[in-house]
């Protein structure tokens, strides 16, 4: 039997040298145009009357909505292979976790399958957003007693 | 239209993606860890203020990253414990960051009622 410290070198040799510079490079660019992508729409957002409060949130489901539709038609994940945290980093990677699970669990049933395991990714970063959320208010809500 | 703004928002959000791209390469921390940690470390960026300033000058170079999902929890927060008093730290969590969760699970809903399944990944 190989013990766990033998197994980890053996893996760390077998596995491709991670390719650091260019992953992140790509990872730079994608997330940037996504990015820009969303300035832009914004601006449009704001041209077309939309108030500006609201512009982002617009940006955010605009977003969102493609990601899902890419995510349907199986071109996000073509994309997030080259992209790396490009993708995943902007609100693209939570809507494509959110549809993948969805779309994937869809043979299971429509309550315990799609309507479950749709929260399989969205479940976790809603959690734990409301607990520091949470904390945060709790800070505040003291902080201002005082202050 | 800005276009410094525009420039500012490729940046920021490229910088951003770069990062958390060197934090995967160097931990392999999977996809769902770092949607979480990006989603806490917004909220911490809202609640410190430092979320308002970047959003100024960039964008949506900060509130595309989940970061953006974050901070708004911090700012839905704020708003309700100002307008409520204590019960506002239940009431305000939710209240800023509805939006982008709603319609994620609405478009994934109706994402798996148009589109084929593929094969399970794990995840």
């Amino acid at each position: 039997m190989e013990n766990s410290e033998s197994y980890k070198r053996r893996v760390k040799v077998h596995s491709p040298h991670s390719k650091l510079l260019k992953n992140t490079l790509s990872a730079f660019l994608f997330g940037g145009i996504i990015c820009l992508f969303g300035e832009i729409i914004a601006n449009i957002y704001l041209l077309l009357g939309v108030k500006s409060e609201d512009v982002y949130i617009w940006v955010t489901i605009t977003l969102i909505l493609i990601s899902a539709l890419m995510t349907g038609l199986g071109v996000f994940d073509k994309i997030a292979r080259h992209a790396g945290a490009g993708t995943l980093v902007p609100v693209t990677g939570f809507a494509n976790s959110v549809v993948s699970c969805a779309i994937d669990n869809k043979a299971e049933g429509y309550v315990l399958g799609v309507g479950a395991k749709i929260f399989t990714v969205a479940g976790p970063v809603i959690l734990f957003s409301l607990i520091s959320g949470f904390i945060y208010g709790l800070i505040y809500y003291f902080l201002t007693l005082f202050i | 239209m800005d276009i410094s703004k525009l420039f500012l928002a490729f940046l920021v959000g490229g910088i951003v993606c770069a990062l958390i791209q060197v934090l995967i390469d160097l931990t392999k921390l999977t996809p769902a860890r770092i949607l979480v940690i990006l989603v806490c470390f917004g909220t911490f960026l809202g609640a410190v203020g430092l979320y308002e300033s970047l959003f100024e000058l960039a964008g949506a170079g900060i509130s595309v990253p989940l970061i953006g999902f974050g901070a708004n929890v911090a700012k839905g927060v704020k708003e309700a414990v100002d307008s409520f008093g204590f019960i506002g730290i239940f009431k305000g969590p939710f209240a800023a960051a509805s939006a982008g969760c709603t319609a994620a699970l609405i478009f994934g809903y109706l994402a798996c009622l148009i589109f084929k399944g593929k094969p399970k990944r794990s995840r």
